[in-house]
């Protein structure tokens, strides 16, 4: 079993994009589950989501402690402890941020496998919220493809396509753009 | 049996298109967190044309409730959704609804009541409604959700039954889940449910009464039918839930067990807990302690039955119980589970741990930890798990 963790903030798409990921395994035929953890939303408050992956039906319902991945949708997260607590050791850590990758690798050590991008350009780029408040979840799933590989980028755009109400073709170009970008820590 | 597609989608929709599936005439439900999703969901069904159901707007639970009852009398298929405060301001309305013999369908997306204020998830709204007569049968997963509302109103409409059906569906821990499930065809649900033929109908053409003023002479009768309709519901229960597996191959039972083969000590749980209970009593077995699972699906009737087969050989029982009964020293199915061994010659010892309150997050390590303290009981416990003071 895989078990991803997302920290973003309200209105980022955190919990859309656990979705959506969890739709692409599922595309692979992996039994998948995403949920928030749970809480009163508010634009700008700190979110947490999780996505489970695996061959065989899933019984397990409770949250993840001790994520194999994370993905941090805004890198004023890193400021507050925490987001990388119980991810395990070489686990993946993918960064929406605009510093260099070795500004990053600074901060969380050497232990994991560290992934970075400037999501929230592209997101913009792509109109994809407004640019105070930009919505990056689509190009941060793309940038997790890459990095990790678990799941193709076609199937992240195919769930796009499946899940998303509207600017699939935005979003799509945007997972898209990210995935090409994103670099190693 | 045919291989279906499964489907990857958040259960709250799911149940909205089980609903969506099932030919309903009315439906009124006020959207409450973490039960909004069935309504929203439901409504854009309707308004999409999916299915033919007059959607009504209500202002409160309390008229939902009443627009359903009201409905149900007319010989219309009905529907709600609610939970927690929405739950508490239909209370009054519920064993109308029973009485009357109405087999309203509601889906329960369990919630703490107030105060203090709480979204979460645990059994404190379902565990008032209890004496209020309807059917109450809670779900595990999605799956679940989707075979149990699509087999409610074939239960609820039953000639052997006609009482309403609540299904339990967790808050948030399932409501929120996005998960795979299958769905069946339309077509084979419209053979599996047939329109629903009432015994009476309100209309205005061919006035009757119903519900009315009753004196001493006739209202302990209604009583006795209530109660002996729900007493006697398990049998047919289980024949629609047979009828189920047969045509899908999923099956469901009023008491459900994993492991408990041999097992000294036999946790007991109920809706959205028992999956992560089962990988806990997979750890206690590896550990080499004696556990097994039972797991209580029909809450109301309660499987007493069923309960006494299922746990027969364990020493232990240990309830878990996701609300409490104030007063009455230890959690609702902690006390329906000791008055079930009242009268029988040997009785395990029965503990009870309140855990879960509030959305607390309960774990497979939890489940180990109670496991291993229950295996160890030498009397009757009471304890809020894991709360100080």
């Amino acid at each position: 079993m895989i078990e991803i963790r997302f920290h973003g903030r309200g209105g980022q798409g955190a919990v859309i994009g656990s979705e959506v990921l969890a739709h692409a395994f599922f595309i692979e035929d992996k039994y998948v589950q995403a949920f928030p953890a749970f809480g009163v939303e508010r634009r700008g408050a700190p979110v947490t989501a999780f996505c489970r992956i695996d061959d065989r039906q899933i019984n397990l319902r409770n949250q993840i402690y001790e994520p194999d991945h994370i993905v941090v949708l805004d890198p004023t997260l890193l400021e507050t402890a925490g987001v990388t607590q119980g991810l395990k050791k070489n686990g993946t850590i993918v960064v929406n941020g605009k510093q260099s990758p070795g500004y990053y690798t600074e901060l969380f050590g050497s232990d994991y496998q560290l992934y970075v991008l400037d999501a929230t350009s592209i997101a913009v780029e792509h109109r994809l919220g407004s640019s105070a408040n930009p919505i990056i979840n689509t190009a941060i799933l793309g940038a997790f493809s890459k990095a990790t590989g678990l799941v193709r980028i076609e199937s992240v755009e195919q769930a796009i396509d499946e899940y998303l109400p509207v600017k699939k073709e935005n979003n799509k170009k945007a997972a898209r753009a990210a995935y090409e970008r994103v670099v190693k820590g | 049996m045919a291989k279906r597609k499964r489907i990857g989608m958040e259960v709250a929709l799911a149940a909205a298109e089980a609903v969506g599936m099932c030919n309903v005439d009315v439906a009124a439900v006020y959207p409450i967190t973490p039960q909004s999703h069935i309504a929203e969901h439901l409504s854009e069904l309707v308004a999409d044309g999916k299915t033919d159901t007059e959607y009504v707007t209500v202002e409160s639970e309390h008229t939902s409730m009443s627009v359903c009852i009201g409905a149900s009398a007319t010989g219309a298929r009905a529907y709600t959704a609610t939970c927690s405060q929405g739950l508490m301001l239909m209370h009054e309305l519920l064993p109308i609804a029973s009485a009357m013999r109405c087999p309203i369908v509601m889906s329960v997306a369990n919630r703490p009541v107030n105060a203090p204020l709480n979204i979460l998830s645990d059994h404190s709204d379902i565990m008032p409604q209890r004496d209020s007569g309807w059917i109450v049968i809670f779900s595990e997963n999605g799956q679940e959700v989707v075979d149990l509302t699509l087999m409610a109103y074939r239960i609820a409409e039953d000639k052997d039954i006609m009482l309403p059906v609540i299904i339990g569906i967790d808050g948030f821990i399932l409501t929120h889940m996005v998960e795979p499930m299958e769905f069946p065809d339309q077509k084979e649900i419209d053979k599996f449910l047939p329109p629903y033929k009432p015994y009476a109908t309100l209309h205005p053409d061919k006035p009757l009464t119903m519900g009315a003023f009753a004196m001493p002479d006739f209202f302990p009768q209604m009583m006795k039918a209530k109660d002996m309709a729900l007493l006697n519901s398990k049998k047919t229960i289980v024949k629609v839930w047979d009828e189920w597996e047969r045509k899908f191959g999923r099956r469901y039972r009023p008491v459900e067990t994993y492991r408990t083969e041999g097992a000294e000590t036999i946790l007991v749980t109920m809706g959205s807990m028992s999956e992560t209970a089962e990988l806990g009593v997979d750890e206690l077995r590896d550990k080499g302690v004696s556990v097994g699972l039972v797991k209580i699906r029909l809450w109301r009737p309660f499987p007493s039955d069923e309960l006494k087969v299922a746990v027969k050989d364990a020493r232990v029982l240990a309830v878990m119980d996701r609300a409490v009964s104030p007063g009455t020293g230890g959690g609702p199915v902690f006390t329906d589970i000791k008055a079930v061994f009242y009268g029988e010659d040997s009785r395990p010892i029965i503990v009870n741990y309140v855990m879960g309150l509030g959305g607390v997050d309960v774990t497979v390590g939890d489940f180990v930890k109670m496991g291993e303290k229950a295996a160890k009981a030498k009397k009757e416990e009471y304890e809020f798990y894991g709360v100080m003071g």
